[in-house]
């Protein structure tokens, strides 16, 4: 099983881990227009290769942390913890 | 086009089958056609049917990176249903279904269209208060549902586990009576074949890297084989639509997943009906060559690797075991995986993409290859007319800033 790195607990099986969605998506404002919010909620960058991506280590610490892995070789080449 | 028939069988068969010719011809691209299709899956593959059939448009490529039917389409478990819970989808399924009742036929290409029925398990009150909302809701929109009992899904499928103290007791199901299988690959070359036979080039080996505009419209794609100019541009590349959209300048509400399947060693004639359970996320069905070929859910990230992990391997194995203590004697024989574009709502996208002259067949994730029919009819219109066909209105891609989202999480298991 492939282990993947929490930046709070060390190195760690990835069965622990929830994927939780793309990173680094800023939450629009208030005024913002329905495509804007479209945007927002559904069109995700669905990178093919290098992704960075929002996952809970839920069975773990249960913090949300911020991986760099790519999606063609699955491997992951750097975690830090979430910045929202 | 060499008809195919029991006539032609028998002299072939006397003749040491000398007399067969290739299904369709191979071509090189040419520098100019009227409507482009990238994507030589069942969907590119039927539109470019249905525009030469219904349309007769038959300046008409399909351009495949790889090989026909290479993709989803021939690694898909090749379940056709229509019991879906929305009226706008029962409609464009059914439709299908419907369609795929007269393929074979149609086509002059033996689909193995098999309509042996489905049902999808209840395992308790629960279950079975949920599948009478989804079944009324289906019936309405004139699917054939009818929600069993107990003793009619063991007689249906006589090797699940009759005990009411197993894991997963049966307590009644969904059916579906017209659904079934067909055979993956012929669809493909069925369709292939057909369009070929009007007119269509298949031009396989080309990737399509980029698209080339001429005032703000899509005039050509740019191709590893060269610069092919076009009118339209039909898009149906499954889980790569993204990167296409992204090399055009536009995202597209889409995650690639790995959705796999697997099966069985061979074994004589034991399961002949679809079985699936929504609450422990597994399907089967019996091969005509006797594999049992099992699925389940998404692998738990997004992915292009086209190959599933162990953990859902499991997920899919164990409950199926679990629901036939006989399977368990069973040695797995094979693995493997597609890249399923899946969507927020589980619905397709169907329509004009924001550059104009590029339209879009994506979306179908999990469950596209039982539409294949209807998304060829409905994309070729597109394509033809630049208007919608009525039943593929609904899926356009203006759904998501509306809100007016299709939300087929009944779609359940990803079949
Ligand atoms: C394991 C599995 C099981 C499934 N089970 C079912 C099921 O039981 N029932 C059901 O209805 N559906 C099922 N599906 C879903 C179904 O297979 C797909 O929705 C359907 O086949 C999609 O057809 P398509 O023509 O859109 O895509 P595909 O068949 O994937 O075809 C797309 C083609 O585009 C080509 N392509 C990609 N990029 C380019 C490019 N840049 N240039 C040129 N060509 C390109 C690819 O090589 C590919 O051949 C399953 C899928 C999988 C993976
Ligand atoms: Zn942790």
């Amino acid at each position: 099983m492939q282990q993947f790195p929490c930046p709070f607990c060390g190195p760690r099986p990835e069965d622990e881990f929830r994927y939780a969605g793309d990173a680094g998506r800023p939450r629009p404002g208030r005024d913002a227009s329905d495509a804007e919010w479209a945007a927002y909620l559904y069109f995700g960058r669905n990178a093919r290769g290098a992704a960075r991506e929002l996952w809970i280590h839920s069975y773990g610490c249960g913090r949300w942390i911020e991986l760099s892995r790519d999606t063609v070789s699955h491997v992951v080449d750097g975690a830090k913890p979430m910045n929202p | 086009m060499q008809r195919y028939s029991t006539w032609r069988l028998i002299r072939e068969a006397l003749r040491a089958h000398s007399g067969w010719v290739p299904a369709w011809e191979d071509r090189d691209p040419e520098p100019r056609y009227e409507i482009v299709l990238v994507g030589g899956g069942g969907h590119g593959l039927a539109t470019a049917y249905y525009l030469a059939r219904n349309h007769g448009i038959r300046r008409v490529a399909v351009l495949e990176r790889g090989w026909i039917g290479g993709g989803n389409t021939g690694r898909n478990t090749t379940i056709i249903r229509s019991n879906y819970f929305h009226p706008r989808s029962a409609a464009l399924y059914d439709f299908s279904v419907r369609l795929y009742e007269g393929l074979a036929r149609e086509l002059n290409y033996n689909i193995m269209f098999s309509q042996r029925g489905m049902i999808e398990i209840a395992h308790s009150e629960a279950d079975l208060e949920t599948m009478s909302r989804a079944a009324n809701s289906m019936r309405l929109s004139g699917v054939d549902i009818t929600l069993i009992g107990r003793e009619q899904a063991l007689a249906m499928a006589p090797l699940l586990d009759p005990s009411p103290g197993c894991r997963w007791p049966v307590r009644g199901a969904l059916m579906q009576r017209r659904a079934g299988t067909a055979r993956h690959d012929a669809v493909a070359w069925g369709y292939a074949r057909a369009a070929a036979a009007l007119g269509v080039h298949i031009i396989q080996g080309c990737e399509v890297l980029g698209f080339d505009s001429v005032n703000g419209r899509a005039a050509a794609v740019e191709t590893s084989r060269g610069r092919i100019e076009a009118d339209r541009i039909g898009i149906a590349v499954a889980g790569n639509s993204s990167s296409l959209a992204r090399a055009t300048g536009f995202e597209l509400p889409l995650h690639s997943y790995t959705l796999q399947a697997m099966v069985s060693e061979p074994v004589k004639p034991c399961l002949d009906c679809i079985v699936s359970s929504n609450t422990n996320g597994s399907y089967v069905s019996q091969s005509d060559k006797g594999e049992l070929v099992m699925g389940g859910n998404l692998d738990r990230c997004p992915s292009y690797a086209q190959r599933g992990g162990f953990r859902v391997t499991q997920s899919v194995v164990a409950p199926l075991v679990e629901m036939f203590p006989a399977f368990g004697s069973l040695r797995l024989m094979r693995q493997w995986g597609g890249t399923v574009d899946a969507s927020p709502d589980n619905s397709p996208i169907i329509g004009p993409a924001p550059v104009p002259g590029i339209y879009l067949n994506c979306g179908w994730g999990t469950g596209g290859f039982k539409a294949i029919p209807a998304g060829g009819t409905v994309f070729a219109h597109l394509l033809a007319t630049g208007t919608h066909h009525p039943l593929s209105a609904p899926f356009d891609l203006g759904r998501f800033a509306r809100g007016e989202l299709i939300d087929e999480a009944h779609a359940g298991v990803a079949h």
